[in-house]
């Protein structure tokens, strides 16, 4: 058996077997090198690649443009190839709506979903705000007086924040001074240089800086206490603030493409993340395990997109 | 002196046989991806980031440094040679670069950009080893009033390359910036002038426009010329550097540094604003009557202010941990990838590695250097291939680019359109520079404007409210009104100065 998968990859790589019966695979990544989407579906064929779990080639393209919405179009378009993947996530379904793509990640093959990450509310250490009942009680007072950042774009997990926060605060979302960067990189410059009052952003760029108490997490996003530095931070549920936020990240396949083949990558993700370099890429990264596959992803997408959707027309943005 | 030691530490640790390799192989294979359209180093690292897992971390970032500077001096060679930037810094390279080899001066050109890059990239790296923490405090002061302010300048110094013809300087210029609007307005949600095509929703990839204008549009201008202007060969020059070609860059270098370098460690700096201020004000300073026709200082500065700024990257990553380019994300998601957690502690926790990637940043500037200054005579002889067969090879190498980038036929379709507009703007004696000026302008100032006045909450004062903001009003304000003094005291100064103003602008 291993010498015939050896045998097949050693023909595929050469080239001679695309088609119906190809064992090769390509990995979309809907956004630039470096970035959240690139890590996570870079670390996933990592690892299948490294135990050749596929017994083909595997090649990683980074499709660029309109936040990921490009990519999404693109792979409506290639209804029916069971050889492609994409990784996909809460950024990309909000930034369908905000670019007005008519993609909706339900109607793709929704293989599984990987990882989530919890969000932080952070300031620099020199804020006045201590904790987040004072950020809240100030933002209420007079939401003009707080300005927020985030390193994402409207329709973005860091713009959808704040926005659902500002809401179960009691504040009117509409009343948020967002400001957008491009990225975690310069908008942790802005809270150091006390450019704007609040950022939020997912956490795991942030552990240098919270390690070294130039910033400060007044509170996560999650269900349960994120670890690490982190783990000082009260959650937002704990704060009697009813909100639970996170940033997910999965793959899909093409919309078309016949259920034997979705159950067959769906088993081959499965034993990428029964692996233990999966579970070790989690622990570097700082991702929270949360592998969901099939059915089970198909309800959590179409429950996330109706979530974006209405914070968005709140903010008519849609 | 002890950073210095500590440099001379990292040296020893670099120097090694292996790594020597290592960052020969990452020089080579940076300047393979600079010359070859739409790879950036920013991908490149992150395809090799699989291999290099397997490597010590020292290594793995020797590689990456070589990488990194080899990338960033790659993509002159092409602006210079076929007209075509590889990405956004070299831009202005090919302004007058391209115009240099066509003259037949191609090796001086490839050869004050190597020589260039080398001093710029060594004072740069010098810098980040011994003022990093310092000059990232200093940095994150600056915030959205003070880029807009730069921006202002930058725009100001514009008007003075408009040409012969003001009305046609700023026909271009608007042009430009209305380019630059094209696409979604992020505050807004808002999509402009993009006529319901999902993939003008983002802004108009820079070097789309540039190499469409530039490289398209001058292979369709002369080929609707080609029955009527005899084959013009491109002359063989000499092929280094004259004693006056060194008296003319040297200053350029330093001068380019000093605006790169600056910008590089501002976060989102880029390396646009700095090339293009070197440019500008190389063009103002220029004693020689060259420019428009392939001067050299107009490559010297650009030249080495996009390797300043790319060394200036540095500063944020290592003093603070923070990603300000894709590049440096990129290297610093490697660093997790060997559980280095990027951050402030960066330089105390892990000292030896950040010496040791700053010695092989110096260490791969230099090979760069070694290793180019020779081939630029090779690379300049590419010219003399006969006129048809090399506007081919310019025009594949223009789609690859275009193509290449995100991989749409699309954006082949674009390039087409920009040639077209390259074509029609030569022939009816638009200047082309205030457009790519107005496409690289317009989207920053409109985005650092918007940021001021969120923060300020709409109130104007906010542009105001940084030191360096205020500097800079003052300056343009003394630009403006002392302009009528300074050109009168050159008429006095310069019988010939009536010949300036009639610099051939129109390409």
């Amino acid at each position: 058996m291993v010498l015939v998968t050896c045998l097949l990859a050693a023909a595929s790589a050469c080239g001679v077997t695309r088609g119906e019966e190809s064992r090769d695979l390509d990995m979309w990544i809907p956004n630039s090198p470096g970035g959240g989407y690139d890590q996570t579906g870079r670390a996933a064929v990592g690892v299948l690649d490294r135990d050749n779990l596929t017994g083909g080639d595997i090649q990683v393209t980074n499709i660029l443009g309109a936040g990921g919405s490009v990519a999404m179009s693109r792979l409506m378009s290639e209804e029916g190839n069971g050889n492609l993947l994409m990784t996909i996530g809460l950024g990309v379904v909000g930034s369908t709506y905000s670019f007005g793509v008519d993609a909706r990640p339900q109607d793709a093959t929704p293989i599984a979903q990987l990882i989530e990450e919890q969000e932080g509310v952070l300031v620099p250490a020199d804020s006045p705000y201590k904790t987040i009942d004072d950020l809240v009680k100030a933002w209420r007072e007079d939401p003009d007086s707080v300005v927020v950042g985030g390193g994402s774009s409207p329709g973005g997990p860091d713009h959808l924040f704040p926005m659902q926060l500002a809401e179960a605060a009691g504040i009117d979302p509409k009343d948020v001074k967002y400001v957008t960067y491009d990225g975690g990189g310069p908008l942790t410059s802005a809270l150091l240089g006390n450019k704007i009052d609040v950022g939020f952003s997912g956490l795991a760029e942030f552990e240098g800086q919270v390690k070294a108490g130039e910033l400060r997490v007044l509170a996560t996003s999650g269900d349960e206490r994120a670890s690490g530095v982190f783990a000082d931070a009260p959650t937002l549920t704990e704060s009697g603030i009813d909100l639970v936020f996170l940033n997910w990240r999965g793959v899909l396949a093409p919309p078309g493409i016949s259920d034997e083949r979705r159950q067959e990558l769906i088993d081959l993700l499965t034993r990428m993340h029964d692996s233990k370099q999966w579970q070790q890429a989690l622990k570097d990264n700082g991702w929270t395990d949360a592998f969901v596959t099939g059915d089970d992803f198909d309800k959590l997408l179409v429950e996330q997109d109706q979530r974006v959707a209405s914070t968005l027309k709140e903010l008519d943005l849609l | 002196m002890e950073n210095f030691e500590l440099l001379m530490g990292g040296l020893e640790s670099a120097l090694t046989p292996m790594n020597l390799l290592y960052a020969a192989i990452g020089v080579l294979l940076g300047t393979f991806v600079g010359v070859l359209p739409g790879i950036g180093p920013a991908m490149a690292i992150a395809l090799l980031l699989p291999v290099t897992y397997r490597l010590e971390p020292t290594s793995a970032f020797i590689m990456f440094a070589g990488l990194y500077y080899g990338g960033m001096y790659g993509g002159s060679t092409t602006s210079i040679l076929l007209n075509t930037p590889g990405e956004s810094a070299s831009v202005m390279t090919a302004l007058e670069g391209n115009r240099m080899a066509r003259a037949g001066r191609g090796a001086q050109a490839l050869a004050t950009a190597a020589v260039g890059s080398f001093v710029a990239g060594t004072i740069g790296t010098i810098l980040v080893a011994f003022f990093s923490p310092a000059l990232a405090d200093v940095a994150v002061e600056l915030g959205a009033p003070s880029y807009f302010a730069l921006m202002v300048l930058a725009l100001v110094m514009t008007t003075t390359v408009l040409g012969t013809s003001a009305l046609r300087g700023f026909a271009a210029l608007f042009l430009g910036l209305t380019i630059g609007l094209v696409g979604l307005d992020l505050n807004t949600g808002q999509p402009r002038l993009t006529f319901g095509v999902t993939q003008l929703v983002d802004r108009l990839d820079i070097v789309v426009v540039a190499v469409g204008i530039f490289a398209l549009g001058e292979a369709l201008w002369v080929a609707a010329h080609l029955r009527r202007r005899p084959a013009h060969v491109i002359p063989v020059g000499r092929p280094w550097l004259s004693r006056d070609d060194w008296g003319r860059s040297w200053k350029p270098w330093l001068r380019g540094t000093a605006f790169g370098f600056p910008f590089g460690a501002l976060p989102a700096g880029g390396a646009e604003i700095p090339t293009f201020l070197s440019y500008l004000t190389e063009r103002k300073l220029s004693k020689h009557n060259e420019f428009g026709k392939g001067a050299i200082e107009g490559v010297a500065g650009p030249e080495a202010a996009n390797n300043a700024s790319a060394a200036g990257m540095f500063v944020p990553m290592l003093a603070l941990g923070l990603p300000v380019t894709a590049t440096a994300a990129v290297m610093l998601s490697a660093l997790q990838g060997y559980g280095i957690t990027p951050g402030p502690q960066l330089m105390t926790d892990h000292a030896d590695l950040v010496w040791t990637l700053l010695a092989s940043l110096l260490i791969g500037n230099t090979l760069l250097l070694v290793l180019n200054l020779p081939l630029a005579p090779l690379w300049a002889r590419l010219l003399r291939i006969p006129r048809p067969q090399l506007y081919a090879g310019i025009l594949f190498f223009a789609c690859l680019g275009a193509y290449a980038t995100n991989l749409d036929p699309f954006d082949i379709g674009l390039l087409v359109a920009f040639g077209l507009l390259g074509l029609m703007m030569r022939r009816f004696g638009l200047p082309v520079l205030p457009l790519i000026l107005g496409v690289i302008l317009g989207p920053l100032m409109e985005t650092k404007l918007r940021e001021a006045l969120t923060i300020s909450g709409g109130d104007y004062g906010g542009l105001l409210n940084e030191p360096l903001a205020v500097v800079v009003y003052v300056l343009i304000a003394l630009f403006i009104l002392g302009r009528p003094f300074i050109a009168r005291a050159r008429a006095r100064a310069d019988e010939s100065a009536s010949v300036e103003d009639e610099k051939e602008q129109v390409h």
